[in-house]
């Protein structure tokens, strides 16, 4: 069997295919957080809670009224989406006209509000989700086993990723929303509801955080805590790629997925900080992130 | 923040004599309370809110005066606990020096990552810190002397200057007590004086004060220097007063928590943090003799803070009280 830099083929690709799943996930949350910041100026802290309930609602469905994994895919993003636009329409539209940070600190509170409720109601240990029928087994493309769900969650990220981005940048609703980012009082002016496009906006954005945790559901276990660490995760991949652009999130999300697989392999004491040092060595070279400008 | 704090910033200005005797009764009642205090209650308990206090009012220091939302101080805090909790334990070093060495500990990490954060602004500043908090909250679940899990217990208190036996409950808490007062004097001090002026300005407009001539970026680092160290300083008291450093100290809920206790008695007052400490001390100790979750409710605290009364506690006292009299 030869070797990749002293690595067998099977470890290596192994920890690049983990790597690139974690890395959709970044790509897909921090995607929401960008479009969300975009239109609303707000950080929005509750999203790793709400790839928790999103991953919840998928665990309820099948558990509780014996629906699958693809209505869940359906059924869990709407959900998330719903309470998406109950928050933004009885609290965060309170906050537009004060200090940004306001909204940072809201949404603080309900991801604390989220988390410690499914944590007083379910404890910290996960619940098992199956892997649906469709897509058990996996291939053997010869280098390496690829299980077919990591293979599927891979592709539906990036087409979901990239089904944003042409919406956002090639239709006519997204002409809307990034010329109603610009300049809101003049959009409102033409005659566009711009607080509509807000409430759905943030509506979408957290939609895409519960479409994420029905994906995760079965990869890792459906847990209270696991949106909370990797929401600074995918904070500092938004610092590193920068929030002007929807191309550079998703594509800051899954290098940076790629690169801590990659230290998994060669220096696994790093792996849980390397996103950090990344983001440290970018803000000395580049202050305002990959893709971004100073707002 | 901006629009209130310029109201408070009016308030301050219009300060009196009148004023200024009522805020030394204030603080010669607040000694007093201090003094008695370990004779009413459990001296661990104040002494708890004592170093809590001492914490927020460091952020304060940030937020308050210089508009900075720092959301990593829980790694100056941690940090120093860790480093104090090693230094009296496995070093034998005396309990000054160890607190000490915790905050020295906190004023270097604090320059490290004020040097990176200020390089953003807003909202970024928030993430960036709380980003580089969490990789020391990462070290510190992995590196060896923290202890991982378990952090480090049974951390001896000593003998002060080699004369005074901390493990006596009084002497302890008068030795909480006088750090504290230190730390609160230290940021009396720094907001009254020249420096904390520029804060002030660089907070209600940093292109103008850039104009005027100012570097901001060093009277930033400065503050965020100064806030770190006292964080440390209240990280070190805690590790001597609980015997113990834990993950919990460097956690990210911890830096929720202390700007959850500033927001609560009232961003850019002196008092409010130590009101604000106070409060969520006692709410939290006593939510642990009760079934409710308390992540449920700090959080339904921290949304009802920001829809209701963003002034916290204090502030929406000082308001009340300047609306009278005019």
């Amino acid at each position: 069997m030869f070797e990749l830099l002293g690595v067998p083929p099977q470890v290596l690709f192994g920890q690049l295919l983990l790597g690139l799943i974690n890395g959709s996930f970044y790509a897909l949350l921090s995607l929401g957080l960008a479009v969300i910041f975009g239109m609303l100026n707000v950080i929005n802290f509750a999203h790793g809670a709400l790839y928790m309930i999103g991953a919840f609602v998928a665990w309820f469905l099948l558990n509780k009224l014996g629906l699958g994994y693809w209505w869940a895919l359906l059924l869990a993003p709407a959900t998330v989406g719903l309470v998406g636009v109950i928050v933004e329409k009885t609290l965060l539209s309170r906050l537009y006209k004060l200090d940004h940070l306001y909204g940072l600190l809201l949404t603080f509170g309900l991801a604390l509000i989220f988390e410690g409720a499914f944590r007083h109601q379910f404890g910290v240990s996960g619940q098992p989700y199956p892997i649906p029928d469709a897509l058990k087994g996996g291939q053997n493309l010869g280098f390496m086993f690829l299980p077919n769900y990591r293979g599927w969650v891979v592709a539906a990220s990036i087409v979901v990723c990239f089904g944003t981005w042409f919406a956002i940048e090639r239709t006519r609703l997204g002409a809307y929303l990034r010329a109603a980012t610009e300049n809101p009082v003049l959009v409102q002016a033409f005659g566009i509801n711009v607080p509509v496009m807000i409430t759905l906006t943030y509506g979408f954005g957290v939609a895409l955080a519960g479409l994420a945790g029905v994906l995760a559901a079965p990869i890792y276990q459906v847990s209270p805590l696991m949106g909370s660490n990797l929401i600074i995760v995918v904070f500092a991949v938004v610092v590193i790629g920068g929030m002007g652009s929807i191309l550079g999130a998703i594509v800051t999300g899954l290098g940076l997925g790629l690169l801590e697989g990659l230290t998994k392999v060669f220096y696994p004491e790093a792996s849980n900080i390397v996103v950090f040092v990344v983001m440290a060595i970018v803000l000395l070279i580049k202050p305002a992130g990959l893709f971004g400008r100073e707002r | 923040m901006t629009a209130e704090t310029h109201k408070m910033t009016t308030v301050a200005v219009r300060q009196t004599s009148e004023d200024t005797t009522r805020r030394t009764l204030l603080l010669a009642a607040g000694l007093a309370v201090g003094l008695a205090a370990p004779f009413v209650l459990y001296p661990v308990f104040v002494m708890k809110v004592l170093c809590f206090a001492l914490f927020a009012c460091a952020f304060n220091l940030l937020i308050g005066f210089a508009g900075l939302l720092s959301f990593g101080h829980a790694a100056f805090f941690g940090g120093a606990a860790y480093i104090t909790a090693h230094a009296a334990k496995v070093w034998g070093l005396p309990p000054e020096l160890s607190i000490l060495l915790g905050a020295g500990f906190s004023a270097v990490l604090g320059l490290a990552f004020g040097a990176l954060a200020i390089r953003r602004q807003g909202i970024y500043f928030a993430m960036i810190t709380l980003a580089l908090a969490q990789m020391v909250f990462f070290l510190a679940l992995q590196l060896k002397f923290t202890g991982g899990e378990d952090g480090i217990q049974g951390v001896p208190r000593g003998q002060l200057f080699g004369l005074f036996d901390l493990n006596q409950p009084l002497v302890m808490y008068y030795f909480v007590l006088a750090i504290f007062l230190f730390g609160f004097a230290l940021i009396w001090r720094t907001v009254h004086s020249p420096f904390g002026q520029v804060l002030k300005a660089i907070r209600e407009n940093e292109p103008r004060a850039i104009s005027l001539g100012y570097r901001t970026e060093r009277y930033k680092l400065l503050a965020f220097v100064l806030s770190a160290s006292l964080a440390g300083l209240a990280g070190g008291t805690k590790a001597l007063v609980f015997q113990l450093a834990s993950l919990t100290d460097v956690q990210w809920q911890m830096s929720g928590e202390v700007v959850l206790m500033t927001l609560l008695g009232g961003m850019g007052t002196l008092f409010g943090p130590v009101v604000g400490a106070a409060l969520v001390v006692t709410l939290e100790s006593y939510l642990a003799g009760t079934n409710l979750p308390v992540p449920v409710v700090i959080g339904a605290i921290f949304v009802v803070c920001v829809l209701l009364f963003r002034r916290g506690i204090v502030g929406e006292l000082q308001a009340f009280l300047a609306r009278r009299k005019s």
